[in-house]
């Protein structure tokens, strides 16, 4: 089993590889960089000179864009990443792994919080519509889960928006803090519900994003169960319908559905990139969709790899959880 | 125009369309199976029936079932399939009852109502009774009876071992917890460690030689016919006075077949129980059955005793059957095999099923589905040849 994981592990020590190369040559040839970003409004009212903008281009080590350039420069940033530093950025001026560190822990929170919902709440619905199948209640919720999925987040979020903080005015429309009020700096209670209650938007809209899949896969898997041989043999040996359901049958549930909700447990680090900008949360998926649009490309090489190996990470997780909740899996 | 042609049936030239539906006749169908199907089910819903709604009397005490005029169908998109269609045969004491008949013939789905084990909602016992006499000598009328009444006797009273013994354990469950539930679910004061006993001793009666070891193991450690073997222990274990094994050999290889078979046999004298055979194997119901029920499209076409049925068939059906099965008398044999195919199960036609593979068919076989004719009593069979005009144009036929 050992041998298994160290192959994965030297495996995904490649992908990455293969993904940071993908991804440098990417942002290098992005049209506009962050220096052409920064500087335009200054040449074009004449502030700056074009030789100002080359010379700061190449003190950022963006002038030589060949292929040639750009392996150069690449093999370097791979140098010092595999010394551990990510390198400084550009536009929030601090390193890299300090930003990431700073703005994770939000957006951990709010995906987690989501998270839980979608399983609390999106299981049990999906397990319903299962036992209940071709029910009105299959059909109602089955509706509300596609509309769910279907839906964009910048629109549900706009939706919420609306009628929540701007029609009903109950809920606060952005951002993280109220900046109208001025608590004292020992009223750590009323920040953290301040905060709290900021976040109520944005963690309903990623749960209704997100429930409607946990739930249709609940109840496909679970009408798959339920069809089989031994869900027969169990109702033969006289067992309760409810036992017949949540013993016999979601236990085999439980195979693909920890498997992929473990999966996706790395992946709450990442951040919600549309749902953290329209809530203007500072969050990670916030910041990095500042970064690149700005071209600030150590943090979008830093970023993307965090990506990167969170991915990995959730395979690899996953992999070790079929183990755990499937006894006919060994790993070889 | 053009929104309203698409509801309208379109012939293509060239191709038998009257297997299709059109939109109009799909939505038809499907309201007609709502309306039933929720009428069935509400029937089966209610709560705190009353006992005498489901107490009955046997026809002849010495049975442990009796299926009269049973009726299942089911409300299937394209149609209502009738897989029982007026079913009625009796399970003694202490006998082996063997069912056989082609795939789809109703033989299971018969077995499945006696277990109220039928798909729902598609399945519903539309007609007909099962009744059942307990050890106490109470009768029970299944198809009547209440979903938590029914508990106690499945699984307790009637157990079924299935078919794929592959896939008929729970491949996440230890035998052993498998095996336990049972006991703990229907043996009054059992507690874990007296149901891991009798779990363990029923290993034992069903000749597993590591009983200990088969209890701790999860079911994709064992072979089929070790699982096989398992179901039967499993099916003991509180002994049941019906055994419906359905199936049991057909999955396992030849080796196997004949000691999970002899093992039937064993534990069906030592519990005094009765089984319910159901094959399509005719080797499996020589050696084990005392009666035959032959079933056709649904129907009973001919039983008899084991005797009867093998060495004086009457059905052209069953004749078929014999001769089709492989003596390894003479080299230069074809087997034989029954031309033709079952009629469509939607729109069974309203004379002999039989009719258009018969190779004995007549005028009158066209026109109306055979009366039973009884030959002794025990055997009967459901053919024109043996009464009335049938009868005549055979003996005119002879002249």
């Amino acid at each position: 089993m050992w041998k298994y994981f160290l192959r994965r592990i030297a495996l995904s020590l490649l992908i990455l590889l293969g993904v940071s190369a993908l991804i440098y040559l990417l942002s290098m040839l992005m049209p506009a960089d962050y220096i052409d970003n920064q500087t335009y409004a200054a040449l074009q009212s004449g502030a700056m000179t074009k030789e100002d903008v080359q010379r700061l281009k190449e003190l950022y080590g963006l002038a030589d864009k060949s292929f040639k350039g750009i392996v150069k420069s690449y093999l370097s940033w791979l140098k010092s990443t595999m010394s551990g530093d990510l390198g400084f950025s550009f536009l929030y001026g601090k390193p890299v792994t300090k930003v990431l560190s700073e703005y994770i822990w939000i957006s951990f929170l709010i995906a987690f919080i989501s998270y839980i919902l979608q399983i609390i709440i999106g299981i049990p619905m999906g397990i319903k519509a299962s036992v209940n199948q071709y029910s009105a209640y299959d059909y109602i919720v089955s509706v509300f889960a596609m509309m769910g999925t279907a839906l964009p987040s910048f629109f549900l979020s706009a939706l919420l928006m609306n009628v929540f903080a701007i029609k009903l005015g109950i809920l606060p429309l952005q951002g993280l803090t109220t900046a109208t009020k001025l608590f004292p700096p020992d009223a750590h209670f009323q920040i953290l519900l301040d905060k709290a209650w900021h976040l109520v938007l944005p963690i309903s809209v990623l749960t209704l994003l997100g429930v409607g899949g946990t739930m249709k896969f609940t109840r496909t898997n679970m009408l798959e169960v339920l069809n089989s041989d031994y869900i027969r043999t169990a109702r033969a040996k006289g067992l309760s319908e409810h036992e017949v359901t949540y013993k016999h049958a979601f236990r085999n549930t439980m195979i693909p559905l920890v498997t992929s909700l473990s999966g996706m447990l790395p992946g709450l680090f990442g951040g919600a990139m549309i749902t953290e900008t329209v809530f203007a949360i500072p969050g990670i998926g916030y910041m990095a969709l500042r970064a690149t649009q700005q071209g600030d490309i150590p943090f979008i090489m830093g970023y993307n790899m965090f990506l990167s190996i969170l991915t990995v990470l959730g395979m690899l997780i996953s992999d070790i959880m079929y183990m755990v909740v499937d006894p006919r899996v060994k790993l070889s | 125009m053009g929104l309203i042609d698409i509801f309208k049936r379109k012939k293509i030239e060239g191709v038998d369309d009257t297997m299709y539906l059109t939109l109009r006749e799909e939505r038809r169908i499907s309201k007609e199976n709502n309306k039933i199907i929720r009428k069935f089910e509400r029937e089966k819903n209610r709560k705190n029936v009353p006992e005498e709604e489901y107490l009955t009397q046997m026809r002849d005490p010495s049975n442990v079932v009796e299926f009269e005029d049973l009726h299942t169908y089911f409300f299937t998109d394209v149609g209502t399939v009738k897989s029982v269609n007026g079913v009625s045969f009796d399970i003694p004491q202490g006998k082996i009852v063997g069912v056989v008949g082609e795939s789809g013939c109703g033989k299971s789905v018969t077995s499945l109502s006696l277990m109220q084990l039928v798909q729902a909602p598609q399945g519903q016992i539309v007609k007909g009774s099962i009744r059942y006499q307990d050890s106490n000598g109470k009768c029970y009328e299944i198809t009547k009876m209440p979903k938590d009444k029914m508990l106690k006797i499945r699984g307790k009273d009637i157990a079924m071992i299935f078919q794929e013994p592959m896939t008929s354990l729970n491949p996440v469950f230890k035998i052993g917890e498998q095996m336990d539930e049972v006991v703990l679910l229907h043996v009054e004061g059992s507690t874990p460690e007296s149901a891991k006993a009798r779990s363990i001793e029923m290993l034992k009666l069903v000749g597993i030689a590591m009983p200990e070891k088969v209890y701790n193991s999860y079911p994709h450690e064992l072979s089929g016919g070790m699982r096989q073997r398992v179901m039967i222990a499993m099916a003991l274990s509180c002994d049941p006075r019906l055994i419906i094994a359905d199936e049991p050999t057909t999955a396992l290889d030849v080796t196997i077949q004949a000691q999970i078979l002899e093992l039937l046999r064993d534990v069906k004298n030592r519990i005094n129980g009765s089984i319910m055979l159901i094959t399509h194997d005719l080797g499996v119901i020589a050696e084990m059955a005392d009666y035959v029920v032959v079933m056709y499209a649904g129907r009973i076409i001919e039983k008899g005793t084991v005797r009867e049925i093998f060495h004086d068939p009457k059905h052209p059906y069953t004749i078929g059957l014999m001769r089709s099965k492989p003596t390894g008398e003479t080299r230069d044999n074809r087997l034989y095999s029954i031309k033709g195919q079952v009629p469509n199960p939607i729109n069974m036609p309203d004379h002999c099923y039989f009719y258009n593979r018969c190779d004995k068919a007549m005028n009158v076989c066209s026109r109306d589905y055979p009366d039973m004719v009884d030959f002794s009593s025990t055997h009967c069979a459901a053919c024109h040849l043996y009464y009335g005009e049938g009868l005549q144009e055979q003996n005119k036929g002879k002249e």
